[in-house]
């Protein structure tokens, strides 16, 4: 849905664009090229790594691994399990609902949503190329540390 | 073509394992490899859109223009800006990395990119309406709560830790990048 959106505000400020300055829209669109063109090698492989780990993973393994009674044993691993993985949103979050009708715990879940969306293993290389990997692995590892108090207050917060 | 097969070497080696893996257990490889064909076909569609807005952007939004609301002493402007235009976003993480490098460019803090960073992570405001409806309004708004304070926590503490000219050279790259 919200790709619609987005979709229709780039036609209107392209069509804005290439009415006011035609060689400027194609320098524009070539420069969009260019970008795209130089993160595509770890695109690829990002999104191979991805299909193979969806293929691995179902619910019922993870939601066996992090019960609501496995406590911050659980938590860890969830947080692990979420570092490693790279699961887009509309597949996660009903994902996670099932995984609590499965018997994972909320605190162990929101430790597993929250390293999935900020704490990223699989996309380092791509966050090293323009980060460098001092700024990337601080930027991980205080994400990961995060995660943490995350679990705790919605631990408190959602019963 | 030389330079092509080692820029995709990476590439290459991973989809040659995947291959192997299939003559292995066909049933795990081809279904890696149907949601990996999948994902790509879903890339090419949200990911379009964010590179053109963000040639967009390069070539008509000028430095000082850029600076002025998101720059060093940008403040509070600044830092509600890096979350909006995060929180609009669409698209998984790695599209986020390009539009920074861009940022870099145009002269916003660093700060401030890293909020932008941690907003189009965790607090995309589609994802949020999903996150509602799966796993209820209570664990989404709490968790929205705690991750807006976190999110400027983390950029804060990282802009510490990296010194003026580990950032320069960041910043140095960004500009190689086209």
């Amino acid at each position: 849905m919200d790709s619609y959106i987005f979709y229709g505000l780039t036609a209107v400020l392209l069509t804005l664009s290439f009415f006011k300055d035609k060689k400027k829209t194609k320098m524009a669109l070539k420069k969009a090229w260019k970008a795209f063109e130089n993160i595509l090698p770890e695109f690829l492989v990002v999104i191979l790594l991805v299909g193979l780990m969806l293929a691995l993973l179902n619910a019922g393994t993870i939601s066996k691994i992090i019960g609501s009674e496995s406590g911050w044993f659980g938590v860890i691993l969830a947080s692990l399990i979420g570092s490693i993985t790279l699961i887009p949103g509309f597949v996660a979050f009903p994902m996670a609902a099932l995984l609590v009708e499965n018997g994972a715990g909320y605190m162990q879940i929101a430790a597993f949503i929250s390293t999935l969306m900020m704490v990223g293993i699989v996309t380092m290389p791509v966050e090293i190329k323009y980060f460098g990997k001092k700024a990337t692995i601080g930027r991980n590892m205080l994400a990961f540390a995060f995660s943490f108090i995350v679990a705790l207050l919605i631990g408190m917060v959602v019963i | 073509m030389k330079k092509i097969l080692k820029r995709y070497r990476g590439f290459l080696i991973v989809l040659i394992a995947m291959l192997l893996l299939t003559a292995i257990n066909y049933d795990l490889g081809t279904k890696a490899l149907g949601i990996s064909l999948n994902s790509i076909g879903e890339m090419l569609l949200i990911i379009p859109p964010v590179f053109i807005l963000l040639g967009l952007l390069d070539i008509w939004v000028p430095r000082e223009t850029m600076v002025r609301y998101m720059g060093e002493g940008s403040g509070l402007k600044g830092i509600l800006l890096a979350f909006f235009i995060g929180s609009a976003a669409a698209g998984p993480l790695y599209g986020a990395f390009p539009v920074a490098a861009v940022f870099m460019k145009k002269g916003v803090k660093f700060s401030n990119i890293l909020i932008f960073i941690g907003a189009w992570s965790t607090t995309k405001i589609p994802m949020f309406l999903f996150e509602m409806g799966s796993l209820g309004s209570r664990f989404a708004i709490a968790r929205l709560l705690i991750d807006i304070p976190g999110i400027i926590l983390i950029a804060y503490i990282l802009s510490k830790i990296m010194s003026r000219e580990e950032v320069e050279k960041m910043y140095e790259n960004a500009k190689n990048m086209d």
